[in-house]
């Protein structure tokens, strides 16, 4: 897809008339003229790549293990970055691990994104008791830390994908309540809203036609910053000896096996760290981007 | 002011028995912890017996009634495995992450707060765009890998410094710079952009204009003013730097209550996740307290709301 952006002498922004194209335009040369945005942009781009079409890539079988082969340096026998502690080629496992970091940074946002926010929706809309006691929770809950939250819960709870997915979850929806809350709040005070509900238009249908699309824009914002933070905090469970177990090619798990092996083989513990630190710039990068793009008033916070 | 505390006070003390309930149930309703307690070949009646010995066989309020009552006298049982006392062990590994904890933050905010000024006043110089770099990546780092290069870097490669233990302060050095390397990063970052805010201001173009010296125009009228911004970041951080603190001690088998907790969870040894989320729960809410107050006394506008 290629769009054609008009040059604009004096103004790096075209005018934005509303409208699906003129949106996706604008944000398109919004991001051609940010480099970080790009970078983030492109690297997230890779990783989806990597993640869906990765086991055709991939120059060996993550899984298969040849002990004659165990730790052999980047760059001997094929093995662009070498081989691990059972022989496996650390790049295959790499791209594995790609899709394991994207798939859990995904499905916990949609999962934490999705209740927190109903939550905030019901506590900002609807007000009352329930909000009380909804804000209770999330206040006693954000007083303490999120990777130990995440760490107790998944140990508690039990290993896996699943389970980590679900203990992110518990631990992230409640920043998804706050922001939805507040901005529920706010919007109730708008014009458009008091006029609508002035004039009689049925709460339900307020909260469908009016809220619901204007929350759009900050969930989005959010959601993509938060996908850093889980990954990174699925990496430091991982590391920690629960979250994804081994030999699932998680980055964590890798980092974590390789740590036994740091005074003799340095690529274990290297490569699947710059994939995380990259991984989390490009996500920040992008979001970043995205809340300086959609919603200029948080710029620079 | 008295109001103000004493609400707060009962904030901290709901905060810290909600998340006890919590990991309570939790651990409940993850399985029968009976077994723990035993040998894992024992016959089926011994762990009968043991059930109803135990009291956990009486429905889960009583028993969660029960733990309550134990919990606020301090008596969280004993560990599974050691049989000592769990909130004693905990207790005796506190020193140890608040040495850590403390270290770090002091380290932090001595790097950061002269780096984040300079980095403002020096606005997109080189010295600026190099500062901002590596704040971006220093908060993109997970503070375990950090950790692992800096074992890397001074414990495999150049042989200067241990990789792990406790003791001494050449112990202390490579843990102290992971947990502080994001701090450094957020509140170097959060500095500049205070900073930057407070250069704008009218004041300031005023007593640059009447020829203050640049010394005395940071430390008198720009820094100052920035303080508040800077004390609440700092006192909401402290429990960042709480949780990453168990991270570290794992990965430098640092001998604090996170590793304590780690090897518990690993365990299955419930009196001591107990013990150490109560514990853990507890500092938490008091920072958040000690930082509300400390705002509330340098920002008398909170105090009327």
């Amino acid at each position: 897809m290629t769009i054609e952006i008009p040059e604009q002498p004096g103004s790096s922004r075209p005018a934005v008339t509303p409208g699906k194209q003129s949106k996706l335009a604008f944000l398109w040369s919004s991001l051609l003229h940010s480099w970080t945005g790009m970078t983030g942009f492109i690297i997230i781009l890779l990783l989806l790549f990597l993640s869906l079409f990765g086991q055709w890539i991939a120059p060996f079988d993550p899984m298969h293990a040849e002990f004659s082969k165990k730790l052999l340096p980047p760059m001997t026998d094929g093995h662009l970055l070498g081989t691990d502690q059972l022989g496996r080629d650390i790049l295959s496992r790499m791209i594995a691990g790609a899709r394991i970091s994207v798939i859990i940074g995904v499905m916990t946002v949609l999962i934490a994104g999705t209740f927190g926010t109903v939550v905030g929706i019901v506590s900002g809309y609807f007000r009352g008791w329930l909000d009380v006691v909804l804000m209770r929770i999330v206040d006693v809950q954000l007083s303490f830390p999120f990777i130990l939250l995440v760490l107790v819960i998944n140990a508690i709870i039990g290993t896996g994908l699943k389970n980590i997915i679900l203990s992110l979850a518990i631990g992230g929806w409640v920043i998804f309540a706050r922001v939805v809350r507040s901005e529920v709040l706010a919007l109730r005070e708008k014009e458009f809203i008091t006029a609508s509900v002035a004039t009689g238009v049925p709460r339900i249908q307020i909260l469908f036609k009016h809220i619901l699309p204007n929350l759009f824009t900050p969930i989005i914002i959010l959601s993509s910053l938060q996908i850093a933070t889980y990954i990174i905090a699925e990496a430091s469970v991982s590391f920690l000896g629960f979250g994804v177990q081994p030999p699932n090619p998680a980055w964590g798990n890798m980092l974590s096996e390789g740590k036994d092996y740091i005074f003799s083989s340095w690529w274990l513990i290297t490569f699947p760290g710059v994939a995380i630190m990259i991984t989390a710039l490009g996500v920040n990068f992008f979001g970043d981007w995205l809340r300086d793009t959609l919603d200029p008033e948080l710029k620079g916070e | 002011m008295l109001d103000f505390v004493i609400k707060r006070v009962i904030q901290v003390g709901i905060v810290v028995l909600l998340a006890l309930t919590v990991v309570f149930f939790l651990i409940r309703l993850s399985g029968d912890p009976t077994p723990l307690f035993l040998p894992p070949d024992a016959p089926r009646e011994q762990i009968d017996e043991y059930r109803s010995k135990l009291g956990f066989d009486r429905p889960l309020l009583v028993q969660y009634g029960e733990f309550m009552k134990n919990a606020v006298q301090g008596d969280f049982g004993n560990s599974l495995r050691s049989k000592e006392d769990a909130l004693g062990m905990v207790l005796q590994r506190l020193p140890a992450t608040f040495q850590l904890a403390i270290s770090a933050l002091v380290l932090s905010l001595l790097i950061s707060i002269p780096l984040g000024v300079l980095s403002a006043f020096k606005r997109n110089s080189i010295f600026d765009r190099i500062a901002v770099a590596l704040t971006v990546i220093g908060q993109a780092i997970p503070s375990f890998w950090f950790g692992l290069l800096l074992i890397f870097i001074f414990a495999a490669q150049l042989k200067v410094l241990p990789s792990g233990g406790g003791g001494s302060i050449v112990h202390m050095i490579l843990p102290t710079l992971t947990l502080a390397a994001y701090s450094i990063a957020r509140f170097t970052r959060f500095t500049r952009s205070t900073m930057l805010d407070v250069l704008r201001k009218d004041f300031i173009r005023t007593a640059k204009a009447s020829g203050v010296p640049t010394p005395r125009l940071i430390a008198r009228y720009a820094l100052k003013n920035s303080l508040i911004p800077i004390i609440t970041l700092v006192a909401l951080d402290l429990g960042t730097l709480l949780g990453g603190a168990v991270i570290t001690e794992v990965v430098f088998s640092w001998p604090g209550i996170g590793r304590l907790l780690l090897q518990s969870l690993l365990n299955r040894d419930f009196p001591i996740v107990l013990a150490g989320v109560f514990i853990i729960a507890l500092i938490y809410a008091v920072i958040n307290f000690v930082a509300d107050l400390l705002y509330a006394f340098v920002n008398p506008q909170i105090r009327v709301r």
